[in-house]
């Protein structure tokens, strides 16, 4: 039970949030993002939070990282050239083990590039835009709903490994409007952080302190290894993935967010051809789906992988990793904030196919 | 007999890792012996900055948390939002707070955040070795400056108490040195001032510490002390440069 | 106190010799000018601690542990 509205994208993630239990938003304005400010500017003071406007993203991921450290739930959404400037705070978050939630509506680039959508921030999101060893959760969603649906879970999964996660959308997904299903009551996990956060002692513990310099070799390593462990045991339970139409699929499509919309369409335009091809759609670009793949690049059935992205090949890399050399991987890209067209990925599909 | 000085428990036991003579040591025992007098060390929260002082989340006993450099405005903020009835303070260096701060020092007075800053200004950078600060003085000799500083190429230095009293939501701002036991009561003054300014939800609150680097102006502790009364004094008058007449509780 | 000596009694420091740094703050502000550096002492970091070898001249006014910064001083009076 719960109630259907048509929301924009950027309102969901904003309304999301605020079911989600987070009462602390930063932010700076920023194309094509903008409108989860507005929203926040609102709602965030209907429910008795704060919202601040800050001067920079630099400085709205530092107030992240001071509000996470005080133990609140906390957002802030920016699109990729912002999300540049957020980096160093990221290296920080994930050093001083704190949870926060990051939503990146990515624009074309490099540089100040366009407006218009785009994924090319694969690499920026999943490799660490940020200095040193470390992760942060990404989650793709490739709808209005799911985009609702995995900003809340984004701040479960952020609290129970206190870690970054980032919803990595695009341009597409923040303007288009869709109907979004609210629950009752959104799956909110509490989690207790007294025993790291910073509230003040009020006479009853120790000092707590948040940090994330260790100027001893080993006393760093210790951290090191200690989230290494941590994002073994992410990757082992929280890999989310969709298959579509794989069983014995001559051809399978990999894609992400609205690019993977485009493609379910051309497998219908495939199967008239009598070509099965099939989609494997990562929801988790980080931990990404490596087994899913794998698996399928085991299948005598298959010939080759296609791989289609707004962007100049980012996840085809972790494709090919994944698959070992033991297919041919092909890939297809527009970018510059133009989306592939139903038409090209069926010419590439038919280019492969032979037919 | 009793006794009439004793280490403030503001303070940890750590020792202190900073150079002989230099005055962090004075300022960080008198932020300390402000919060326990006022008693509110069990309802503060400290956040440290990149520097000399990187660590002194290890020397305050109140919950501290490290920031990235210049950034600590940015997260006391994010604090402040969340626990608005706790005192929240930063403590930063003049290339933390008027090199790659500005923007977060500037705003966080513009937005009258009501959380104070004890800033510590020694006009040069210490823990990287001597360059040139924003503090720098015409004329002084630094690794970055090996001159002297030159006006022509390398910029005047900035009063930052001056241009932040230029700000409405800067409600109180004070220059202070801590050379003297006449000065260091002053200072305490001012500490427990911008405290009460917090307190009542006035704004923002900012006291600047005229403070030594005897290292690296390669002088004895005490030429230091002396050598920043002679120069310092003169780019850096003390006083009250916003919220003289501010009426808070003592 | 006996007044015609102008001498002060009842007053102490004591100085936590491991900590100091030998800066020399304190002894150039001491009123009375009773703090040294102890040139025959090395603490265990390598430095001349201070100390008062004429304690009975000490007046208790706190000047000394007001100007340290490694809290070195504790007084009595």
């Amino acid at each position: 039970m719960g109630n259907r509205v048509l929301m924009k994208g950027n309102e969901a993630i904003a309304e999301a949030a605020i079911r989600a239990g987070c009462r602390h938003y930063f932010g700076y304005p920023i194309t094509p993002q903008t409108e989860v400010m507005h929203y926040m500017a609102k709602r965030m003071v209907e429910v008795g939070g704060a919202f601040v406007q800050a001067e920079s993203e630099v400085s709205a991921i530092n107030m992240v990282y001071g509000a996470a450290s005080a133990g609140a739930r906390v957002m802030t959404t920016s699109s990729s050239p912002g999300v540049s400037l957020m980096q160093e705070g990221f290296s920080y978050i994930a050093g001083a083990e704190l949870p926060a939630v990051v939503v990146n509506i990515v624009r074309s680039g490099p540089g100040l590039g366009g407006i218009l959508p785009a994924q090319g921030d694969y690499f920026q999101a999943t490799k660490g835009g940020g200095h040193g060893d470390y992760r942060n959760i990404v989650l793709a969603p490739a709808s209005v709903q799911e985009l609702y649906e995995l900003t809340v879970e984004a701040f479960n999964l952020a609290d129970r490994y206190r870690m970054l996660t980032m919803i990595l959308g695009d341009g597409a997904l923040g303007q288009m409007m869709e109907p979004v299903e609210f629950r009752e009551q959104e799956p909110v996990d509490t989690v207790n952080k007294d025993g790291w956060a910073v509230s003040g002692t009020l006479g009853q513990r120790g000092h707590n302190t948040v940090t994330s310099i260790y100027i001893e070799a080993d006393t760093l390593e210790k951290l090191n290894n200690k989230l290494q462990a941590k994002y073994r045991d992410v990757r082992d339970k929280e890999v989310r993935v969709e298959t579509f139409n794989c069983d014995g699929a001559e051809i399978i499509i990999t894609a992400f967010g609205t690019c993977s919309r485009i493609c379910r369409n051309v497998i219908r335009q495939a199967d008239a051809l009598g070509i099965k091809v099939g989609l494997i759609r990562p929801i988790t670009l980080w931990p990404f789906p490596e087994d899913a793949i794998a698996e399928a690049a085991g299948r005598d059935s298959l010939k080759a992988f296609l791989d289609v992205e707004m962007n100049c090949g980012q996840m085809v890399e972790d494709v090919r990793l994944a698959v070992n050399g033991r297919k041919p991987v092909h890939f297809f890209g527009r970018s510059g904030g133009n989306l592939p067209t139903q038409k090209e990925i069926l010419d590439q599909i038919r280019s492969i196919a032979g037919r | 007999m009793e006794k009439v000085f004793s280490r403030t428990r503001g303070l940890t036991d750590k020792p202190l890792h900073y150079c002989p003579g230099c005055t962090h040591g004075i300022i960080h025992r008198i932020i300390a012996e402000v919060m326990c007098e006022m008693d509110i060390l069990d309802t503060t929260i400290g956040v440290s900055p990149v520097g000399c002082a990187y660590n002194n989340y290890e020397y305050f006993s109140c919950d501290m948390v490290q920031a990235a450099h210049g950034r600590a405005p940015a997260v006391a903020t994010g604090i402040k939002r969340v626990h608005p009835d706790r005192t929240v303070f930063t403590y930063q260096g003049d290339g933390d707070l008027a090199a790659i701060g500005t923007a977060e020092i500037i705003h966080a007075a513009a937005r009258g955040e009501k959380i104070c800053t004890f800033f510590v200004n020694n006009t040069i950078y210490g823990m990287t070795s001597g360059q040139m600060a924003p503090t720098t003085l015409i004329g002084q000799v630094t690794t970055t400056s090996p001159f002297g500083r030159m006006s022509d190429v390398q910029g005047f230095p900035i009063n930052v108490s001056e241009l932040l009293a230029s700000l409405p939501g800067a409600v109180y701002i004070e220059r202070v040195a801590v050379n003297d036991f006449k000065h260091i009561t002053q200072a305490k003054k001012a500490i427990r001032k911008a405290f009460r300014v917090q307190q009542a939800g006035l704004g923002f609150a900012m006291v600047e510490f005229l403070s030594t680097c005897p290292t690296n102006w390669g002088k004895d502790p005490i030429s230091a002390l002396r050598w920043m009364e002679d120069a310092m004094y003169k780019q850096y008058p003390l006083g009250v440069y916003r919220g003289e007449d501010l009426e808070v509780a003592p | 106190m006996d007044l015609s000596s102008g001498r002060i009694t009842m007053a102490k420091v004591e100085f936590l010799e491991e900590r100091c740094k030998g800066c020399g703050l304190c002894v150039s502000v001491c009123p009375r000018k009773i703090i040294l550096l102890r040139q025959d002492k090395l603490n265990v970091k390598g430095f001349h601690p201070a100390g008062v070898d004429q304690m009975d001249r000490c007046t208790g006014c706190t000047i000394c542990a007001t100007m340290c910064p490694d809290s070195v001083i504790e007084v009595w009076r």
